[in-house]
């Protein structure tokens, strides 16, 4: 838990005491990241000056930065923190002071991130994780430590367990345990594996980039696209063809692009990828080519994995790995990413190294309980259902607004393309209990199998809506305090339902049966 | 252990009567919301043709009165609520129901909040809140002296138990 303490109750002066500042090298960084904002408005206002037009909107953008820029330079007097035996201080600010105090035994996660700025002048940026960073500048983010001093924090952090109250700071400070703990490697990433990149579609997202780039480009800068040359062929060879065939190209081109885009995603991302386990009870990610990341997890906050297998991943065999860990919340913010430990991989060396994470290979082979036909029916209903009104929407717009017939035609494949999805959906939906740990498994587009563990579940949540209650289906929901925060097992006969939360949570649903059927 | 036979019986005690009002206004100010526009834009667009604002407005009035006849009660029916020593057990919903189980050792924060209309009935909710974002327990519409008593119960068992709840 993180608790802001007023300025005036820390009345101590950067003496001795502990407190110490970023690297100075940050003064050379923190402009250059703050231009990096300013490169649209800067472009905009040179376009605008040659076309004489001048983009007021541009000089004022200019102006803000130079503002940012003084700013960023502000924040490495006004930022200093200190690490004492029992908790992590971060003092900031410039006419608000605020001072953040951690207290060491809820840091659940140490993530070092460098991106290539960073690198060049040999930083790096801190972020403690606790269980709230979710929210709002509530966590600690130290940007701009040298890399020596981020390495010695991440070590000082979380591989010392069960810090004990000293009252003498520097000792503390000093004993540094010598470095016989060791280190396993459970994965490496094995060149090979690039060939998963173009499965993944991140490229989507460059285009996605690329796209917005390019619509400000024309707006701020009033570049007029049909002018350039290569776009303005494009467009004359594409009208030449037949619609079918144009919207054939550039779909094709779309697919190229995106494969190419995903592959070089990946390789930045994942370069140099290794996730190893420390002896003193940690889980190491590291990865990244240009931009660094080094995660570190706490075992002992680790609740369970989550294998997903996105379709056309699944198509080649390929999985990935996340934690479920408390502190880490999936795809949030500074967390994003953060709780991945193994990249897109064949799906054997992921369930490998997933069974090896949690320390029992066993959830993640074992055979899963099927939800029967009635859940089965289910998918197709909703997939049946989805894809006639969708194409009911198409037909209303053929008839009313006169857009092409063979927009209907075309829309009419979402009929068997819905029936496969429902074919796919059910054959996914399983469950399983072993021993401590719930598995359950749903989905298509992202097959996802989760394990986690069973004393990590903190509630029942069973939803039924009226058409589940009509034929004896509920969707159980196991509620934890990390990863997603919820685990659905969907559509699940109430008996099993009710057997389920009962082995896994003995003694809580007790009090709650009926005495009989 | 016969596992077919096996159900959860709702929890022990119903919301308070007047609950049933509670819903019925809260729906009713979200109607009223809907459905001001749409008169203000009849009167603006007088020189048009009537019928079809004729039309959707008495749609929009049929389904506003099968609403306020209907959720009320349904929800009356459907929601109850049960704290014992080790867990928190609610049931809610109409269309889609759902039911709510907490082991007191879990919980994190209780808290009551009194919303104009709920003070207007003399109600308020309890939220019960546990480590994961998923897992709050609201129980809506209880009489505002059961909400008081509640809470006062769930903190001193909370408070009985240890660990960070995670």
């Amino acid at each position: 838990m993180t608790t802001a303490v007023g300025a005036g109750e820390e009345a101590v002066v950067d003496a001795g005491d502990g407190w110490r500042r970023l690297s100075p090298r940050m003064l050379a960084v923190h402009p250059v990241m703050e231009l990096r904002r300013l490169i649209f408005p800067l472009v905009a206002v040179l376009i605008g000056l040659r076309n004489g037009d001048g983009g007021d909107g541009g000089w004022w953008a200019l102006a803000i930065g130079g503002f940012g820029i003084a700013l960023g330079f502000l924040r490495y007097f006004t930022t200093s923190f200190r690490i004492t035996p029992t908790h992590v201080q971060v003092r900031r600010g410039l006419l608000q002071r605020r001072t953040l105090t951690v207290p060491r035994d809820r840091i659940r996660t140490v993530d070092v991130t460098s991106n290539v700025l960073h690198r060049i002048f040999g930083l790096a940026r801190v972020t403690v994780g606790t269980g709230q960073t979710d929210q709002k500048n509530n966590g600690v983010k130290l940007d701009g430590l040298s890399a020596a001093a981020a390495e010695n924090l991440h070590r000082e952090l979380l591989h010392r367990p069960a810090v004990k109250p000293i009252p003498d700071v520097d000792s503390a400070m000093q004993s540094r345990p010598a470095e016989a703990a060791t280190e396993t490697v459970l994965a490496a990433l094995h060149p090979a594996w690039v060939k998963y990149g173009p499965f993944t579609l991140s490229g989507l997202v460059a285009i996605g980039v690329l796209f917005g780039v390019g619509s400000r480009l024309v707006n701020e800068g009033h570049v007029n696209l049909a002018k350039i040359g290569v776009v303005h062929d494009s467009i004359a060879f594409l009208r030449d063809r037949p619609l079918p065939v144009a919207i054939l190209l550039v779909a094709a081109a779309i697919v190229v692009f995106t494969a190419i885009a995903s592959t070089v995603g990946y390789v930045l991302a994942f370069w140099n990828f290794r996730l190893s386990r420390h002896s003193s009870g940690t889980l190491h990610v590291r990865r990244g080519l240009l931009t660094t990341r080094n995660t570190t997890i706490e075992e002992r906050r680790l609740r369970g994995v989550e294998l997903s297998e996105p379709l056309l991943l699944r198509s080649v065999h390929g999985a990935r790995v996340l934690a479920i860990a408390t502190g880490l919340r999936v795809g949030r913010g500074a967390d994003r990413g953060g709780s991945i430990l193994l990249p897109p991989a064949p799906r054997a060396v992921a369930v490998d190294v997933a069974g090896t994470v949690i320390g029992d290979p066993d959830p993640l082979t074992v055979a899963l309980t099927r939800h029967g036909r009635r859940a089965s029916v289910r998918r197709f209903t909703r997939a049946v259902t989805a894809s006639t009104i969708l194409i009911l929407i198409v037909l209303a717009f053929v008839l009313l607004a006169g857009a092409p017939w063979w927009a209907f035609w075309t829309a009419l494949a979402l009929l068997p393309l819905g029936v496969l999805l429902a074919v796919d959906r059910a054959a996914s939906l399983g469950h399983a209990l072993t021993d401590d740990w719930l598995v359950s498994r749903h989905g298509s587009l992202v097959r996802r199998r989760y394990v986690l563990r069973t004393d990590a579940v903190i509630g029942w949540n069973m939803a039924t809506s009226v058409f589940q209650r009509r034929v004896g289906l509920t969707t159980l929901v196991a509620t934890t305090a990390g990863g997603r925060q919820r685990y659905p097992i969907p559509d699940v006969p109430d008996a099993e339902a009710i057997r389920v939360a009962r082995a896994a949570v003995p003694g809580l649903l007790k009090q709650f049966l009926a005495e009989s059927g | 252990m016969t596992a077919d036979v096996v159900r959860l019986r709702p929890p022990m005690h119903r919301v308070s009567p007047r609950a049933v009002w509670y819903w019925a206004t809260r729906a009713a100010v979200l109607w009223i919301v809907l459905l001001v526009p749409q008169v203000i834009w009849w009167f603006a667009d007088s020189d048009g043709a009537r019928l079809p604002h004729l039309i959707v407005g008495v749609a929009w009035l049929v389904l506003a009165a099968v609403h306020l006849a209907v959720m009320p009660q349904w929800r009356y029916r459907v929601h109850r609520w049960e704290a014992t020593d080790t867990a928190v057990y609610t049931q809610s919903g109409w269309l889609n129901q759902e039911r709510r189980i907490a082991p007191i050792s879990r919980v994190q924060t209780v808290d009551s909040e009194r919303g104009p209309i709920e003070q207007l009935f003399k109600l308020a909710n309890v939220t019960v809140t546990t480590a994961s974002a998923a897992g709050p327990i609201k129980i809506d519409g209880l009489a505002a002296k059961d909400a008081d008593q509640l809470i006062a119960d769930l903190t001193t068992r909370v408070g009985q138990t240890t660990g960070d709840a995670t």
